[in-house]
């Protein structure tokens, strides 16, 4: 049973307190001075970005899953820029087992907001990248506009995302991944994409 | 359209609304809709937010009756006032963000400025005004207000029912409700998730205690729920539904009610059911090493949403830990607002945990939902095809039964609900009470 809990699969058990508290300094250190990286770190980064982006466009959710941490959170505030998880409610804040789920959710052939499937194409641009205080991580802020198209149906969502990145390896996997839609705080008619 | 001569003879709404079924005009016909914004929205109590929304001496916040702006204050004394948001020299909005803290209100336009109970307090350069034109007698337009165990209540019926009356077999229901937060007080998280739903906002009420659609509407998430293999919450609507102790139940006064705690028997069983939430066993594991079995047992059960579906009519649905409310926009659109709560009382991270949990419904639930209410609007566009069929469990022999306050309990998947509250919306269309804002001389 112990080594179970440890499948962040199947339990939850890293969303404890010091998380949300790790979440906070996540959030107060994207506005605070911070190192540059070199241009070769910068271009993995725009890669894994733009990777990212191919992989939700094209609907290859488990692939893009595979692009984080065991540990993960995919995170989209109601408030703009981040606001107090602990005691608001989010568009999403979802820990492994219920980022799975969002999958499983949308790869049912049941889920009538998705039926007919929305075709999405996302542009990212504005991409910074500096060093996060904590070692072997980078903060990466870019600016995005997804395209959502259903048949009769065409909406454009504007805002930016905060990446946490951890390395692994030779490579980068995320940890956060705050999404921050310009009009989160809004009425929104369908929002059950992954951004 | 309906036309002049329906109107005339008074007959229209019972040709409209039948025994088991309601024309299709009413959700489509931009009449009805303007008329609805008077005789329902202007003539009933509508709910408009939630006091501790308000906290402090002259917050106030922004919403809608009917589609009018209207801004909900609390002045220095304490007291609500629902006023609408139009001043009275040419009609520009006084206030134009949603929510904030202000004594006074003054018109971007020309200056003039009113308190925030309404009161006109000045007009720039009084001289160019004759003798007989007083400020002092003037007010933005007031609603009547009710607060009732927090929740604001708004109508410009020039003289409402107690609102003890109106919510009637309901108030129990929302005291019942109310006093599963820890000292009987709730807190309304203000960032509520708003969806802009394409539908008439009947078509939302009639869903709020329809007892037949979640196996079919939310099959979607009933699949991800059993990802893991467990079976959780909502399952027994999938499961012969009408078979248990589950119900529904017209409670009168346009009010409803699906009761599904009678699916959960003993302490416990609250928790045990709940999708898996983010969070879930780190907190338990805290929650039971500090509080003790017992203890966290209850307290644990209180994370998760109350399990009853209560309708208040016209606009506001108790669901779950939410509350839901309607805010009619057009004929064919409607803005829903799903307020969080938390609990003063509560062990922060149990809070915490129920922000998670509230999560779950908007995202893998309502999305769903939302999309047929849409797709039934489309569907209505057509007019060949006139009848909406509200008749199930209608017409059978000992199927229903009358409760001795009035109400009728049906099984859950009854269109029982819906049959009662729409006669209620009919008797107040072919009513004629005059709504009036007070205040404007
Ligand atoms: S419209 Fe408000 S002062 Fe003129
Ligand atoms: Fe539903």
């Amino acid at each position: 049973m112990a080594a179970e809990l440890n499948d962040p699969s199947r339990y939850s058990t890293y969303v404890d307190p010091e998380f949300y508290a790790a979440l906070a300094r996540h959030t107060a250190e994207l506005d605070e001075p911070a190192a540059p990286v070199d241009a070769a770190t910068r271009d993995a980064c725009a890669a894994l970005l733009y990777r990212e982006a191919r992989l939700l466009d094209e609907g290859r959710l488990e692939d893009w899953l595979e692009l984080f941490v065991p540990e993960c959170l995919y995170w989209m505030p109601m408030t703009p820029g981040g606001g107090e998880p602990t005691t608001e409610v989010t568009l999403a804040f979802d820990d492994r087992r219920r980022l799975e789920d969002r999958i499983a959710w949308l790869r049912s052939a049941y889920i009538w907001s998705q039926i007919p499937r929305s075709r999405t194409r996302r542009s990212i641009t504005n991409i910074e990248v500096v060093q996060a205080q904590a070692p072997g991580e980078l903060l990466v802020r870019s600016n995005f506009v997804v395209h959502d198209v259903r048949p009769g149906y065409h909406a454009t969502f504007p805002g930016w995302t905060a990446h946490r990145l951890r390395a692994e390896g030779d490579s980068w996997l995320i940890a956060i991944k705050q999404v921050n839609l310009l009009d989160s705080d809004q009425a929104h008619q369908n929002l059950s994409i992954i951004f | 359209m309906s036309t002049t001569r329906e109107r005339a003879t008074g007959d229209l709404y019972d040709q409209l609304v039948l025994e088991d079924r309601v024309h299709r005009r009413i959700y489509t016909d931009q009449d009805i809709f303007t008329e609805e914004m008077t005789k329902v929205f202007g003539a009933c109590w509508v709910y408009v937010g939630h006091a501790s929304e308000l906290s402090g001496a002259n917050a106030f916040m922004t919403g809608t009756l009917g589609g009018r702006p209207i801004i909900i204050t609390r002045d220095a004394g304490g007291d609500i006032h629902v006023l609408l948001n139009r001043c009275l020299h040419r009609g520009a909005t006084v206030c134009r963000v949603e929510r904030g803290r202000a004594k006074r209100f003054v018109c971007p336009y020309h200056g003039w400025s009113y308190a925030n109970d309404g009161s006109l307090t000045g007009v720039p350069w009084p001289s160019g005004y004759a003798p007989e034109f007083d400020p002092a007698k003037y007010s933005l337009g007031r609603a009547r207000v009710a607060v009732y165990r927090d929740f604001i209540f708004a109508t410009l019926h020039p003289s409402p029912p107690a609102i003890e009356d109106h919510l009637g077999a309901a108030r129990p229901l929302l005291d019942y409700w109310i006093d599963r937060f820890p000292g009987g007080k709730v807190t309304a998280r203000s960032g509520a998730h708003r969806m802009d739903c394409q539908s008439n906002w009947k078509l939302v009420m009639d869903n709020s205690t329809d007892g037949y659609h979640p196996a079919f509407s939310h099959r979607a998430l009933l699949q991800m729920a059993q990802r893991l293999g467990e079976t959780k919450d909502m399952a027994y609507f999938a499961e012969s539904p009408d078979d248990g102790d589950m119900y529904c139940r017209y409670l009168g006064n346009g009010h409803s009610f699906i009761d599904q705690r009678p699916n959960y028997r003993k302490p416990g069983d609250y928790w045990a059911t709940q999708r898996p939430t983010p969070g879930r066993e780190a907190i338990e594991a805290r929650i039971r090493a500090q509080y003790g079995e017992e203890e966290a047992t209850r307290l644990l059960d209180l994370t998760v949403g109350s399990q009853m579906n209560l309708s208040i009519f016209p606009n506001l649905l108790i669901i779950g830990n939410q509350i839901q409310s309607l805010r009619p926009v057009a004929v064919d659109r409607t803005i829903l607002l799903w307020q969080a709560t938390t609990s003063e009382e509560l062990p922060e991270e149990l809070n915490t945990l129920r922000m998670r949990t509230q999560e779950d419904f908007p995202s893998f639930g309502e999305p769903d939902d939302l999309a047929n209410f849409g797709e039934c609007q489309r569907g209505l566009s057509i007019p060949e095809v006139e009848w909406v069929l509200m008749n199930r469990g209608y017409g059978i022999e000992g199927r229903q039964s009358l409760d001795p306050d009035g109400g009728v309990t049906a099984p859950t998947t009854d269109e029982t609900p819906m049959r009662g509250y729409i006669h209620h919306w009919k008797a107040l269309m072919q009513s004629d009470t005059p709504v009036v804002a007070e205040g404007v001389a």
